[in-house]
């Protein structure tokens, strides 16, 4: 059994010594790739360790530098933020052996591997920080690498793209870090655990009501909702497949991370006033994120809208805060990052066996490669939230938490909404697959049938997390279970505060 | 001294807000230095100002008991460097979107989401159009 130390910072650990060592080897290609991957492996090994030492419902801590909390940088893994890291790893190993073919060697050239562990590094150092100023570094980290990947390719649209995508990311962040000021400047902390002593304690709530706000929209833009989206859909299809990918899979759902632990641990004692606004926000990002995918006819865009659609699922389970709806986001924003990261992974797959994302330019998949096809119902149709695939499951969860609480509305909301997303989906099967296919397909399906190994890179990621989305669907209990009990951790905090600053009471802790 | 810190930083964020929401790419990178600016401001100004002395803990004492707080200098410092480095990221970025697609005006950069209402090819055209910047 390791410490608590070394399972905490063996996460960061390993991305970070990617990063160092991809930057050295920066002229050799063929090395980084093996360092990547084997960082990546690292992080999942990692972080299967870390799952495994608190899925029994202990809280682990640490403080860097051996300064105790709250004065130094705490690290915390209670189930959720393992389950994120595990969730993190599993990413970062299915789109890095996806990201070893396509136009590996152009992306290579402009610091692929580099930036993709810096990405991970960040969203892996967000899930696991315990102290908000920290998590804003995170923040910082993460958005760095990725405003680097999705210009990777330098073509004017992703340019256009990265115009729009860096400025509103970083008018968000910076929100963030004067939330964060806020806060040190209402409380003297700035670790999680102390805030969630200190912040009840305070006179003025209605200025902690008022910083949580702060915090809501600066999360909120990093999870795209509603009316915060507006750089996802300018963004997200102009990137290179891989990068799409890990960034559909992660990069929101930090946002959506900082809002759930936020909202648990900091800031639910206004819960009669902010319940209501996150509802509304989370009703409208549903809505609107499934009209747009209605509107589009690229794959990628059709996928990037429904992410938005999606977030809005997790955020309701936020709003109605019981700990069934807390344990059901869980369980969506699990399902979402699998299902999602493979929607966009075979998006790929259409475009190097179909020839484009355009859904007028392709068709005849199905008559084709029955076997994508097949390959792309699972994530689709789990999206969709039909039974028995993993989308089903927390789908139900959410909305029987809303029903419960009596939110008729929303749950209402979330039932049409799944409905428009079958319709979506089944427009991107009825065209690319279903249809004939258009003249001067064959060139592109010729150029997969004899690239094997093109083949192999991108069906064995697509294949295990489809396996993984039926596994969730099949074998629901044991993921229900994990995560229903997530959801009780959280609300119930004290198993959080008490493994960063010890079963002391408020008077002990500072003197 | 603080009500005085406390408008400048209104002002700083007003001034930001409407750099940014500016349609030329050249005012939203100022916009975005000054916000950031005024981010590290709040951060001094929550750290509280006024204390002089600096925080150094004599010898033999083990506690200070008034001291300028050092936490805020601590933060503002890794604010500075990180937000150096994202508006350094974005001056190059800017620049060379400038030089690929020939304008600094973002209504006039369609090129990820290029208007229904006209054909493909007008969008891929190279847009000639320079504004002054």
């Amino acid at each position: 059994m390791m410490n608590a130390h070394l399972l905490l910072t063996l996460p960061i650990a390993f991305p970070l010594a990617g990063v160092a060592l991809c930057a050295m080897l920066w002229a050799k290609p063929g090395a980084q790739r093996i360092v990547s991957l084997i960082a990546s492996f690292g992080l999942l090994l990692s972080s299967i360790a870390l799952l495994a030492a608190v899925h029994d419902g202990t809280v682990l801590a640490t403080q860097f530098g051996a300064w105790p909390a709250p004065f130094g940088i705490s690290f915390v893994a209670d189930m959720f933020s393992a389950a994120m890291v595990l969730i993190t790893g599993l990413m970062a190993v299915a789109v890095g052996v996806y990201g070893l073919v396509g136009d590996a060697k152009a992306r290579e050239q402009a610091f692929y591997h580099p930036l993709y562990q810096g990405l991970l590094l960040g969203v892996t150092g967000a899930f696991l920080t315990g102290d908000i100023f920290n998590l804003y570094v995170w923040f910082e980290v993460m958005l760095i690498s990725s405003f680097g990947l999705l210009v990777l390719g330098g073509t004017r649209a992703q340019l256009d793209a990265g115009i729009k995508y860096v400025t509103l990311n970083l008018v968000a962040t910076t929100l963030f870090l004067m939330a964060v000021a806020f806060t040190y400047g209402m409380t003297g902390t700035l670790n999680m655990a102390d805030l969630s002593r200190v912040l009840p304690t305070l006179e003025n709530q209605g200025l902690v009501t008022t910083v949580a706000i702060l915090f809501l929209v600066a999360f909120g833009s990093k999870a795209a909702v509603f009316p915060l989206f507006f750089w996802l859909p300018a963004a997200y299809h102009t990137a290179s497949a891989p990068v799409v990918a890990i960034f559909a899979a992660l990069l929101t759902k930090v946002g959506v991370y900082a809002i759930i632990r936020s909202f648990t641990l900091l800031f639910d004692g206004d819960a009669g006033f902010t319940g209501p606004i996150i509802g509304a926000v989370a009703a409208l990002t549903m809505v609107t994120g499934v009209l747009g995918a209605a509107a589009h006819f690229d794959i990628r865009r059709i996928l990037s809208f429904h992410i938005i659609s999606q977030i809005g699922y997790m955020l309701l389970g936020v709003a109605i805060a019981t700990p069934l709806a807390i344990g059901g986001a869980i369980l969506y924003v699990i399902h979402h990052i699998v299902v999602k990261a493979n929607l966009f992974l075979i998006a790929g797959a259409i475009k190097a066996a179909g020839g484009s994302f355009e859904l007028k330019e392709v068709g005849g998949l199905y008559r084709q490669l029955p076997f994508l096809s097949v390959l792309f119902l699972i994530p689709a149709l789990s999206l969709a939230g039909l039974p028995p695939l993993s989308g089903f499951w927390s789908k139900f969860v959410v909305i029987k938490a809303s029903l419960d609480a009596g939110h008729v509305v929303l749950a209402a909301t979330g039932l049409v909404v799944g409905v428009l997303t079958l319709y979506s989906m089944l427009k991107i099967w009825n065209e690319a697959f279903w249809k004939a296919a258009p003249e001067g397909a064959e060139a592109a399906l010729k150029s997969w049938r004899n690239d094997g190994a093109t083949r192999v890179a991108m069906l064995v990621p697509i294949v295990t997390l489809a396996a993984i989305t039926l596994t969730i669907g099949l074998f629901a209990e044991p993921f229900a279970d994990y995560s229903m009990r997530a959801g009780e951790q959280l609300l119930e905090k004290s198993a959080y505060t008490d493994a960063v600053l010890g079963p002391r009471s408020l008077a002990e802790a500072r003197p | 001294m603080e009500p005085a810190f406390a408008l400048a930083f209104g002002v700083m964020v007003a001034v930001a807000a409407y750099l940014v929401m500016s349609r030329n790419v050249l005012r939203i990178v100022l916009g975005l230095l000054v916000l950031s600016n005024a981010a590290n401001l709040s951060i001094l100004l929550a750290g509280r100002i006024g204390e002089r002395t600096p925080p150094l803990v004599a010898d033999g004492d083990t506690f200070i008991a008034t001291s300028a707080n050092p936490l805020p200098q601590a933060l503002i410092l890794t604010a500075i460097v990180i937000s150096f480095s994202l508006v350094a990221f974005t001056v190059v970025l800017f620049e060379s979107a400038h030089r690929r697609l020939g304008t600094l005006d973002t209504e006039a950069m369609r090129e990820a989401e290029p208007r229904d209402d006209e054909p493909a090819q007008a969008a891929k055209r190279p847009k000639l159009v320079e504004e002054p910047a």
